[in-house]
């Protein structure tokens, strides 16, 4: 995607540039305005300088201002590492535009270093000619030699290539509070506002939220709320005056489906997602998790909404989450657990009594890097095969994948349904990136949500005025649900194979072959129930397709987006299901020359393509606990195409051919 | 198969669509027989286990409660005892090794209207599901614990158990264990559990009263019952079962009564130096130092310690209620807070969906 950057848009504000707009002139300054498509912001700080918050602020700002946007927190495992180490560098990243994007952007056009370390950590990302803020304050001896800089950065010449502007902030703060009466550490603090005070003056970003945020935020602190908003104002006004920044930028909004809009993160939707379940059902909703990064802001958010007859319970560990939630399901809640990396290993053992109990219930899985602790902050793809067999027994169930950050809340009303309508648990599997990461989110009407109002039983439905609860139903196969309450209804479950019908233990061969069958044919069945696969080829020539799952979504789009612009037809296919899959897949993937699959994994959906669908399906894996870039991903398939040639094709597509 | 209603014409689902079906499924029968709560099962225990009594007793007293069978649930873990839903005409469900407690907290939790029985054993409660059980214990949810202690794993036939005495001889320990077993009860109040209590398989009139206070208490309850596996470890018990040897090394609890236990009272219970419990010879005491029971001390070191009067090999064991306080519980403190949500603003979807902050985008 080419664009004008601000580091070139800088040197138009050194008077070489033809966008500008309007110059304005506040204390006498003549700054220039100048218009831009999209931007790259990285903010970079200590992980106690409130990096996280800073970017959440201006996230909001530039949602309110109509942008469309996308974000990439990044921050360490260790609530404080050191202060001023590398370990301890906490970053954010927002990539907004004037029209529709997709990811939170490869590499900032813009870096906000808050001290030596998140200089060290982030400057390679930054383009050669890129825009550099940096909080000379803190490139302090003391500061430099924790990270190795045996000189300073910022005056030794090493950064050169890139238009670095140093602004004491810290300082500048301090004498921004000189009247507050806080003490300077206090001070010190607000150094973050100061920061997003002048950012929004140089993006034109609307300010008043920022104010009610910190008013609301520090209601009962109002001396710390005071400073706070002084120190914002005076960002904005230090931009306005200095005459270190020339220019400011504008960043139209973008064209939007008409509606109204919030910005949203992943794990908020995901968890309105699921109170919605609750009130389209009628469910009580009955949450049993464990504290666990990055699923904890789902308990958090759900803990909030008791008054929607949400139940949120802290469990003992992981396994009582899960246990307490399908004991729930039992008395007729929709039941709901939470959990990440290692979390979901403990919880197999309960996933696989959802699945012999038929009971239905949301298994969300925000993935991390693994194994093990692995990277308990970065984001990964790599439980699905665990989600897809990670069980004793065969035990087979359904998949579901949001792909961006608002997806979360379909993609959660869409696990319900499948978990209430075939009574059966269901794993939603959710990222890392998508739990923190933020977009615009057009918010819906709730009547136009799905209907998911479930028939319990009343009544005995045996012949002889019994009652089976393994009876089924002909077309879902889904068994009978009676919640304990229910006169005349009394049934035992249990993890026991269950005889057919009437749910007895049985240990008979046949009956065990026969349920087992059963259990896997109701899962495969959901297929003729979900929507034919999507194929995004605008082109409609394309003998590439690319296929991917989850929050792979953005960067996959962005980069056939490239391959678009470039003369090149490409096929974008995206699974919300992956399993069962949509049951035209394999025809589908066969109708092309290659099929290439990106994922954050060694390849895991690739695997069960390939063992699927027989299709030579091309794995393009990559683990670094980040997003892909969508200029690399463009590379990859660029070169995919490239290297089919049309004979190539015609080969394969000629009856005996050569594949 | 007849199904809950719908009101398809108002798009919306049924406020309530759990009672909604529970009133659709009609009256409740709250008088009930013993034979009523048999099911048409095989039992399949040995014969001669001590779970054949405890299931009978539960099914003899339970009718008294009043409660309607469809309202009752039993959750058991894995192992012989947790065989035991299969056998009882209430809802019921036989689960995981060691969670029953955590399953049945969320029942119990999202369901404060149901009676909800937790049936464990040594090994399924005390070893795998030891976590669940202290948290359980500690949360105060309202269920009732009853856990089959037969001092050995039956199930996977004959390793010793988390309560087998040290030096047990078994299939895992052919020279004797080495670990030194939980006191069930200690263990619980440990957990500051609100209701414990102890009884024995084969003395009916014991087990029920202690079974009958256990299911009136509002709280976890827990009861330890002593029960033999005549299989793996037959006679496990006769110390206290045998009429030669039981009055003698059998502490009865009665709140409210004196301590004085043995043949013809010989024996009491009096307060040692160090704030705790001993036995002592009863004419060798004066009767006002012998300790009058009282189960509803708030403080639980004193039902700690009497717990703490019987060693490995059962001399000195009380049977009875150790101990049955008040405490909130945590199913109605959820409920509690639920109401006061609502009472502190109403649920508005739309208005949650829609936040503080949104923009327009016009067409
Ligand atoms: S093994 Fe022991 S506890 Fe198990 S059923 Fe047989 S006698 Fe009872």
């Amino acid at each position: 995607m080419t664009s004008t950057t601000p580091s070139t848009a800088t040197a138009a504000g050194n008077g070489h540039g033809p966008a500008e707009l309007a110059p304005s002139a506040p204390g006498g300054l003549v700054k220039s305005v100048v218009e831009l498509d999209r931007v790259v912001i990285r903010l970079a700080g200590d992980s106690g300088d409130g990096m996280q918050l800073t970017g959440n602020r201006f996230t909001s700002e530039t949602a309110s201002f109509g942008n469309d946007l996308s974000t990439l927190p990044n921050f360490p495992a260790e609530i404080r590492a050191p202060t001023g180490t590398l370990p301890g560098v906490s970053s954010f990243q927002l990539h907004f535009a004037d029209h529709d994007i997709m990811t939170p952007g490869d590499a900032p056009d813009v870096l906000v270093a808050m001290n030596p370390a998140a200089l060290k950590a982030n400057i390679s990302d930054l383009p050669g000619g890129g825009l550099l803020i940096a909080d000379s304050d803190e490139f302090t001896p003391r500061n430099l030699a924790k990270v190795g800089y045996t000189e300073n950065p910022l005056e030794d010449g090493s950064l050169e290539g890139w238009q670095v502007v140093s602004v004491p902030l810290t300082s500048l703060t301090l004498d921004a509070l000189a009247d507050s009466g806080l003490g300077k550490k206090e001070a010190e603090r607000s150094k973050n506002m100061f920061t997003l005070g002048l950012l929004s003056w140089m993006y034109h970003r609307p300010t008043e939220g920022t104010v009610r945020f910190l008013e609301r935020q520090f209601r009962r602190k109002p001396e710390i709320a005071a400073a706070n908003i002084t120190a914002f104002r005076a960002g904005f006004n230090y931009g306005e005056t200095t005459e270190a920044f020339a220019v400011s930028y504008e960043v139209k909004p973008a064209p939007m489906a008409p509606g109204r809009y919030r910005n949203i993160s992943g794990n908020q939707a995901l968890a309105f997602g699921l109170v919605a379940a609750g009130q389209r059902s009628g469910l009580p909703v009955f949450l049993g998790a464990y504290p666990i990064t990055p699923a904890s802001d789902i308990l958090h958010e759900l803990s909030k909404h008791k008054a929607f007859g949400v139940r949120t319970f802290q469990a003992e560990d992981e396994i009582a989450g899960i246990g307490a939630a399908l004991g729930a399901a039992f008395g007729g809640a929709l039941g709901v657990t939470t959990t990440s990396g290692p979390g979901i290993s403990l919880k197999s053992e309960t996933i696989g009594l959802a699945v012999m109990t038929e009971l239905p219930l949301v298994v969300v899985d925000v993935q991390r890097g693994g194994p093990s602790t692995g990277l308990p902050t970065k984001t990964e793809q790599s439980d699905l095969l665990q989600a897809m067999f990670g069980r004793n027994g065969e035990a087979p169930l359904p998949v579901i994948a949001p792909r961006s950050p608002g997806d979360c809340f379909d993609a959660a009303l869409e696990a319900a349904r499948i978990a209430l309508t075939y009574r059966t648990p269901v794993v939603l599997l959710s990222d890392g990136y998508l739990a923190n990461g933020a977009e615009p989110w057009a918010i819906p009407d709730v009547d136009s949500l799905p209907d998911l109002r479930v028939d319990f039983a009343t009544e005995p439905n045996g012949e002889d005025g019994t009652f089976l609860p393994y009876l089924r139903d002909p077309e879902t196969l889904a068994r009978a649900w009676a919640v304990p309450g229910t006169a005349g209804l009394q049934h035992r479950i249990g993890g026991l194979e269950k005889a057919d019908k009437t749910g007895n233990i049985s240990y008979d061969p046949a009956n065990h072959d026969l349920m087992t069958r059963t259990r896997q044919a109701k899962i495969d069945g959901i297929a003729a129930d979900i929507p034919a696969t999507e194929v995004e080829d605008p082109d409609g020539d394309a003998r590439v397709a690319v296929v991917g799952w989850g929050s792979t979504y953005g960067p996959i789009g962005a980069a056939c987006r490239r391959i678009r612009r470039s003369g090149r037809s490409i096929a974008q296919i995206h699974l919300r299901h992956v399993n069962p899959m949509p049951a035209d897949l394999g025809d589908v993937l066969r109708r092309y020359d290659r099929v290439v699959c990106p994922e954050m994994n060694m390849g895991q959906l690739a695997l069960l393509l390939r063992a699927k669908y027989l299709v030579d399906v091309e794995s393009h894996t990559q683990v670094r606990g980040l997003p892909f870039r969508a200029a690399e991903l463009a590379a990859v398939l660029q070169g995919v195409i490239d290297s089919t040639t049309p004979t190539a094709a015609a080969v394969a597509a000629a009856p005996g051919g050569a594949r | 198969m007849t199904t809950t209603d719908h009101v398809h014409d108002l798009g919306m689902p049924a406020a309530d669509p759990i009672s909604a079906a529970i009133a659709a499924g009609g009256d409740k029968q709250t008088e009930l027989k013993a034979k009523d709560l048999k099911t048409d099962q095989e039992v399949r225990w040995c014969p001669g286990c001590g779970d054949y009594v405890i299931l009978n007793a539960v099914q003899s007293f339970l009718p008294s409660l009043g409660i309607a069978r469809e309202d009752m649930v039993i959750v058991s873990g894995i192992g012989c005892s947790s065989r035991f839903p299969y056998y009882m005409n209430t809802y019921g469900m036989h689960s995981i090794h060691g969670r029953a407690p955590a399953i049945a907290t969320g029942l119990a939790a999202a369901r404060p209207d149901l009676s909800v029985w937790v049936v464990t054993g040594d090994g399924d409660a005390l070893s795998i599901g030891g976590n669940h059980l202290i948290h359980t214990l500690r949360r105060n949810v309202n269920l009732t614990i009853l856990l089959f202690n037969n001092r050995i794993y039956g199930l996977t036939k004959g390793q010793y158990s988390p309560t087998s005495e040290v030096g047990k001889v078994t299939k895992s320990t052919p020279m004797g264990s080495l670990d030194h077993p939980f006191n069930p009860v200690s263990l619980a109040l440990g957990a500051d559990a609100t209701f414990v209590g102890r009884a024995m398989d084969s003395d009916r009139k014991g087990l029920t009263e202690v079974l009958r206070q256990a299911a009136e208490h509002e709280g976890t309850a827990l009861v330890e019952i002593y029960q033999n596996c005549n299989i793996f470890n037959d006679g496990a018990f006769d110390l206290l079962k045998d009429p030669a040897t039981a009055a003698q090394w059998t502490i009865p609890l009665v709140h409210g009564e004196p301590l004085v236990f043995g043949p013809d009272g010989a024996s009491c219970v009096v307060r040692d130096e160090y704030g705790g419990l001993r036995v002592a010879e009863t004419n060798q005491v004066d009767p006002a130092e012998v300790v009058v029971h009282d189960a509803h001390r708030t403080d639980p070191s004193y039902a700690f310690a009497l717990s703490r009067l019987s060693s490995q090999d059962l001399r000195y064991t009380a049977m009875g209620v150790f101990r049955a306080v008040q405490k909130p519980t945590y199913d109605r403190m959820m409920a509690e807070q639920l109401d006061d949500a609502r009472a502190q603003q109403p649920a508005d979807l739309d208005a949650l969906l829609a936040g503080s902050d949104t923009w327009v985008v016009e067409a």
